[in-house]
């Protein structure tokens, strides 16, 4: 039973990681119907910016919040520079352009950083957080940090004006145009908060995976995963669907292990995580696009 | 236009069958290592070639066709290391179950269209590595380790070297293969492949199997990606999952946009253009570090990126198509 609750805790631990990545790709989906493949790398990159200012004398979260803060630079920039000008083009361009963006920050953090695993310290007290036996101080941790950024975002999105004029321009761009709003500096917005999500996700997770170029590809097909089980189109569903994935992530690992030690015959464990994740995102894709939360877009012929 | 292309095309095959025999006159020009070279890129073309008939001349995306490359070069490892089968037999074996795989995969694709296909296959690429290492397949597929093979060897006692007939072989079968995709896009079938590509519903309602015709399309352009994946087998005597990551569909992707995006010669550019970035990656390195003074390791990779970017804002129709055009301007301002 203990094992079973220490499941579910690290299932949501996960999932709190893939919440965040999925939500960034909402955030861009939402706006722009783009579906972000460099993603991953991004916060990949963003994560060692944090390492490297952490080397320079930083603490962890000084570190963190210049390594954010740079990051939503760097979404804004991407998107003024490379994809703003991409505005009407076919669906391959764009897809090849976020190829190419994944490839670069891929093989340029290896340049930089060499593709040399490191370790990444963790900014939460051994001693007197987590619960024993249940959740380690750096999962527990790691939930509290993602709930604190989406109550944030949810503050922002809900009660400031620029939350709403970017909720506008997403939702309508024509008549937020119409009214005022600057809609092609709120999609440049997005991207940046997008990025600093991401960032967050990055710097959380890589006490638990390590620091290495490719650290982000497993977690950003779960975040994948997520946000089509909650509903690409629908922020909230994409965090509910991180949780949900990040739990079935490790009860289906459980489940493979509770299996082989009864029967002796190995079906599934940690080895085909990703597998899993495969499955889960072709299983929504085919037999309900529109996800648990998400809206069934009819499109008109 | 159509005959003096037709007669380039002869030319070029031509020469490429003859030089390599002159490899005894001039031995520095045409070395072992070079002819390998030459095979990569063949195989290269070949892989693009079957990504360019689903997205070039289809419309359907995939970010995923490392996957398919996985599987005909598994098939062709576990059939010459299990059974003994002579490497040649293995390719019609691999371009098979290839097929099957990929008519299979069409299915759900059908379902899906633009972003959302792209997305399948893009989580398709990521998890092959961990499919192939799978712990039922260990005892076929040698997990972790991966499978050691022997290369072709000479046939009839003919006085070709391994490299030499290793290209031959490959060259064969490229050119078996771009004929058969030729006369197949020149055929029915394949207009109604760019008829569904052009629009979706004008075809749909002409009469045309859209279903049939998307699935059957993707069984076909797998089995040219695992034919591809089946010759790497053969020439580089190695298979093993690491090799079959993201990065692989990613040149693909490269090949097919570099060379042009539904382009028969394009998909020949687009191979060798890869292969030749990939071998000189080291030198690219060199050059930046010691001659640029920058102290990075500059990566294929970056260069891949860059220029995926670049030539999606300078020329949409890939190199090919560019020069192409450039030509033709430059011919009617004369």
């Amino acid at each position: 039973m203990e094992q079973f609750l220490q499941q579910i805790a690290s299932g949501l631990a996960n999932g709190a990681i893939y919440a965040c990545v999925a939500l960034a790709l909402v955030m861009i989906y939402v706006s722009t119907d783009h579906i972000n493949f460099a993603q991953g790398e991004m916060a990949m990159f963003s994560t060692y910016l944090s390492w490297q200012l952490m080397t320079w004398g930083l603490s962890f979260w000084a570190a963190f919040i210049v390594a954010v803060a740079l990051s939503f630079v760097m979404g804004v920039v991407i998107e003024r520079l490379i994809l703003r000008p991409l505005h009407n083009a076919p669906v391959l361009s764009i897809i090849v352009v976020f190829i190419g963006l994944l490839a670069i920050f891929n093989s340029v953090a290896g340049a930089i950083w060499s593709y040399l695993i490191k370790e990444f310290p963790s900014p939460f007290p051994k001693s007197s957080f987590g619960i024993a036996g249940v959740i380690g101080p750096h999962q527990l941790g790691v939930v509290v940090v993602t709930l604190v950024v989406l109550g944030l975002l949810f503050v922002f999105f809900r009660y400031t004006p620029l939350g709403l004029a970017m909720r506008a321009a997403a939702q309508n761009p024509q008549m937020a145009r119409l009214v005022g709003v600057r809609v092609d500096w709120m999609l440049a917005l997005g991207w940046g908060l997008a990025s600093s999500i991401g960032a967050v996700a990055g710097i959380m997770v890589a006490h638990i995976v390590y620091l290495d170029p490719n650290m982000m590809a497993g977690i950003l097909l779960y975040a994948f995963a997520s946000a089509l089980v909650g509903g690409i189109s629908n922020p909230a569903g994409a965090v509910a669907g991180g949780f949900i994935v990040g739990v079935l992530e490790n009860m289906v690992a459980y489940a493979g292990n509770q299996i082989e030690k009864a029967t002796g015959i190995y079906i599934i464990g940690n080895g085909e995580k990703l597998t899993v994740a495969l499955i889960i995102v072709i299983f929504v894709l085919t037999v309900k696009p529109a996800g648990l939360f998400g809206r069934v877009v009819v499109k008109r012929v | 236009m159509a005959s003096t292309s037709k007669k380039w095309v002869l030319g070029i095959v031509v020469l490429a069958f003859v030089v390599p025999l002159l490899k005894p006159i001039f031995p520095d020009a045409i070395s072992d290592y070079r002819l390998f070279l030459v095979s990569t890129m063949i195989i290269a073309s070949i892989a693009v070639l079957g990504l360019n008939l689903l997205t070039g001349f289809n419309g359907q995306f995939s970010l995923g066709h490392g996957a398919f490359y996985a599987v005909g070069a598994y098939t062709a490892a576990v059939l010459m290391d299990q059974l003994s089968v002579p490497y040649w037999a293995t390719i019609p074996a691999a371009a098979i179950v290839c097929f099957i795989v990929g008519y299979l995969f069409g299915l759900p694709a059908l379902k899906l269209e633009g972003h959302y296909l792209a997305l399948a296959t893009f989580a398709l690429a990521l998890a092959v590595p961990q499919i192939l290492k799978y712990k039922w397949l260990e005892g076929l597929t040698g997990g972790v380790q991966g499978i050691v093979l022997n290369k072709p060897e000479v046939p009839f006692g003919l006085p070709l070297s391994e490299d030499q007939w290793l290209y031959y072989f490959c060259l064969v079968v490229m050119v078996i293969l771009f004929w058969a995709a030729a006369n197949m896009l020149n055929s029915r079938s394949g207009r109604a492949m760019m008829a569904i590509r052009d629009q979706y519903m004008a075809a749909d309602t002409m009469g045309i199997d859209t279903a049939l015709y998307k699935t059957v399309t993707f069984g076909i352009s797998a089995a040219y990606t695992g034919i591809a994946g089946a010759l790497s087998a053969s020439a580089i005597a190695f298979v093993a999952p690491d090799s079959f990551n993201i990065f692989l569909s990613i040149k693909f992707l490269i090949g097919l946009v570099v060379g042009g995006i539904g382009s028969l010669t394009g998909s020949v550019i687009g191979g060798i253009f890869y292969v030749l970035v990939d071998n000189s990656a080291q030198a690219l390195s060199q050059f930046v570090k010691n001659d640029l003074g920058l102290p990075f390791d500059l990566s294929a990779y970056t260069v891949f990126g860059v220029l995926l970017i670049a030539i999606i804002y300078l020329m949409p129709m890939g190199i090919a198509g560019g020069l192409f055009m450039a030509w033709r301007k430059i011919r009617g301002a004369r």
